[in-house]
C-alpha cells in the first residue's frame, strides 16, 4: 500500500545541502497499523509529506496506493486521508460543519454517503457539541477530532497522521486511540502515524519504523523493538537507547 | 472545475455576508474609489479635447476595455498571489492534500465578492463608450476577443507572480507593480508613455495586447508608434504564450515547494 525505494529529500539551506531524508526503503501492506518514531528533526514529517505528495523526493521512488504521490497528487488525494497534528487542514474561519461541507464538494462525495459517514463520525468522535463553532474557537482536542473526521469523510484506503496526539490530555488521547483502532479494524484502513508518545506505539502499532538522521534505523514489530535492549527495559529506555546511539547523552534526571 | 470554484467562492461569500454592514461599506467604497479614476479622465478632458491624439470617449473606451478584464481577474484570480502567506502560515500543505488543483483552491480562497463592484463599474464605462462612439460594427467582433485576451494576460501575470513566491517568499510587492501597475498603465492610451516603456509592455510583458493593440483596430487607428497592422491581431497568441509560461512556472513552483518544519 505504501512503498519507498531509496527515497530521499534534500534541502538547500544557505548554500549548504541538508539531507532531511535519505535512502529510505520500506513497504507497508494493506491493513497494517504502523508507527513511525524518531527524534525531533529526524525526517518523519518530511517522509509523511513525500507520501502525500506535498514534497517531491529529490532521489529514489515513492508509491502510495500504486501512485507516485508528487506526480499524481490530486488522484492520490482521493485515496488517502491526512492529518497534521500541529496544524489543522480545516478552514480556520468557517464553522466545522461548513469545513465538512467543503470537503464533501472537494472530494465529490455523494450527498447520501456523506450524511451517513458524517453521522457515524459525529457519534464516534463526539462532534455534535461544536458542529456550528468556527474552527479557530475549538479546543485542541476538539480540533483534532474534527481533523480526523475530515480526513475520513471520503473513506480513504490509507490514513496518514503526523503527530495526531500531540498536546492532548490523557482522556482525549485515549479517545483518539480507540477511534483509530476501530477505523483500522472495521474498515481495514491502512494507518501510518508519527508520534513522540510511546503510549501510542504500545497501544496501537503492530509495527514500528524508527527514523534517525533521515535514515531507517529500525523496522520491526514492537516485540522486536523491545528485544533490541537487554533485560527488562521499558519502552522509554529502549527508544532512548536507540535515539542516543553514538551521541553524548545528558544524564537522566533523578526523581526528587 | 468551474463548479468547484463557484461552490468554494459561495462558501466564502456566505462567510463575508455574515458581517452585512462591513460587506455593504466595502462594495460602496470599491465603487467610489474606482469612480475616482473616471473622474480623473473627465478632469483631464475638461482642459483639453485630445490626449495623445485620442478623444475623451476613446480614452473611456480604452479605460473600460482594460478595466473589465482586470477587474474580472482581480475578482476571480488575484488571490493566487497570496501564495507566500499560505507558505508562511503552513496552510498550503492543507491545499496540497486535496484532490483539486492548488491554483484553483488558492484563487477561490477567501473569495472577496465586494470586488464585483469594480467589474460593474468597468463594464458601465465600456458600455457608455460603445454607445457614444460611432464604431464600425464589422470591427466589434474584436471586443469579446480582447476581454478574454486581457483576462488571460492578467491571470497569467498573477499566476507568474504566485509561482515566483515559491522561491522568493517576500516577493508580493514586486508582483503588485506588474498586476495593479499593469491595470493602471493600460487605462490610458499607451502613446502617452515613452517609446521604451511601450516596447517593454509589448514584447516583454505583453500588456499592450490587453487593450491597446486590439483597440487600435476597433477604433480604426494607426499605431502612433508605427507597428504594422498585423500586430493588432497578435493578442490571443501573446496571451497563449504567456499562459503557457505561467502554467509551467506554477508547476515548477509546486514541485520545488519546501513546506515548513514539522
Amino acid at each position: 500500500m505504501i512503498e519507498t525505494d531509496r527515497a530521499g529529500r534534500s534541502f538547500k539551506v544557505r548554500g549548504a545541502v541538508v539531507h532531511a531524508v535519505r535512502d529510505l526503503s520500506f513497504r507497508i501492506e494493506p491493513g497494517e497499523f504502523v508507527g513511525c518514531l524518531g527524534p525531533n528533526g529526524a525526517g518523519k514529517s518530511t517522509t509523511i509529506k513525500m507520501l502525500c505528495g506535498i514534497l517531491t523526493p529529490t532521489s529514489g521512488r515513492v508509491r502510495v496506493a500504486g501512485l507516485d504521490p508528487s506526480r499524481a497528487r490530486t488522484a492520490l488525494a482521493r485515496r488517502i486521508g491526512v492529518v497534521f497534528g500541529q496544524r489543522t487542514t480545516l478552514w480556520w474561519d468557517l464553522p466545522l460543519r461548513d469545513s465538512f461541507e467543503l470537503i464533501r464538494l472537494l472530494y465529490k462525495v455523494d450527498r447520501k454517503l456523506f450524511e451517513v459517514r458524517l453521522d457515524e463520525l459525529t457519534e464516534a468522535l463526539d462532534l455534535g457539541g461544536f458542529m456550528r463553532t468556527p474552527v479557530r474557537q475549538l479546543s485542541l482536542g476538539q480540533r483534532m477530532r474534527g481533523d480526523l473526521a475530515a480526513a475520513l469523510l471520503h473513506a480513504p484506503e490509507v490514513l496518514v497522521l503526523d503527530e495526531p496526539t500531540i498536546g492532548l490530555d490523557v482522556v482525549s488521547k485515549a479517545g483518539i486511540r480507540s477511534f483509530l483502532l476501530r477505523v483500522n479494524a472495521e474498515r481495514g484502513t491502512t494507518v501510518l502515524l508519527t508520534t513522540h508518545d510511546l503510549g501510542d506505539v504500545e497501544r496501537l502499532c503492530r509495527r514500528v519504523l524508527l527514523i534517525d538522521h533521515g535514515r531507517l534505523a529500525f523496522d520491526g514489530t514492537v516485540g522486536d523493538l523491545m528485544a533490541t535492549a537487554p533485560g527488562q527495559a521499558t519502552i522509554e529506555e529502549v527508544v532512548t537507547r536507540l535515539y542516543t546511539r553514538g551521541r553524548a547523552v545528558p544524564p537522566p534526571v533523578e526523581p526528587v | 472545475m468551474v463548479r468547484t470554484y463557484a461552490l468554494l467562492a459561495w462558501t466564502w461569500t456566505r462567510a463575508a455576508m455574515a458581517y452585512r454592514a462591513s460587506f455593504a461599506i466595502m462594495v460602496v467604497l470599491g465603487v467610489c474609489l474606482t469612480a475616482a479614476d473616471v473622474a480623473v479622465i473627465l478632469v483631464i478632458f475638461s482642459h483639453t479635447t485630445a490626449l495623445a491624439g485620442f478623444t475623451r470617449d476613446e480614452v473611456l473606451f480604452l479605460y473600460g476595455s482594460a478595466g473589465l478584464p482586470f477587474a474580472l481577474c482581480d475578482l476571480f484570480v488575484s488571490n493566487v498571489d497570496r501564495v507566500s502567506q499560505h507558505i508562511k502560515a503552513g496552510t498550503l500543505d492543507a491545499m496540497l492534500i486535496r484532490p483539486v488543483s492548488t491554483w484553483l483552491q488558492l484563487a477561490a480562497d477567501r473569495f472577496t465578492p465586494t470586488r464585483a463592484g469594480r467589474v460593474l463599474q468597468a463594464a458601465g464605462v465600456l458600455g457608455y463608450a460603445l454607445a457614444v462612439l460611432d464604431l464600425d460594427a464589422r470591427r466589434l467582433w474584436m471586443l469579446p476577443v480582447m476581454v478574454v485576451t486581457g483576462a488571460v494576460i492578467f491571470a497569467s501575470i498573477w499566476t507568474l507572480g504566485g509561482a515566483v513566491q515559491f522561491l522568493l517568499t517576500d516577493a508580493p510587492e514586486v508582483i503588485n507593480s506588474f498586476t495593479y501597475g499593469g491595470g493602471q498603465l493600460t487605462q490610458y492610451p499607451l502613446s502617452v508613455y515613452g517609446r521604451d516603456l511601450v516596447r517593454g509592455v509589448t514584447y516583454v510583458v505583453p500588456l499592450a495586447f490587453v487593450n491597446w493593440q486590439p483597440a487600435l483596430y476597433v477604433l480604426d487607428r494607426d499605431d502612433p508608434f508605427g507597428t504594422p497592422g498585423f500586430v493588432r491581431f497578435l493578442g490571443p497568441a501573446a496571451a497563449a504564450v504567456l499562459a503557457l509560461l505561467a502554467a509551467l512556472a506554477w508547476r515548477q513552483g509546486i514541485r520545488h515547494y519546501r513546506s515548513t518544519g514539522s
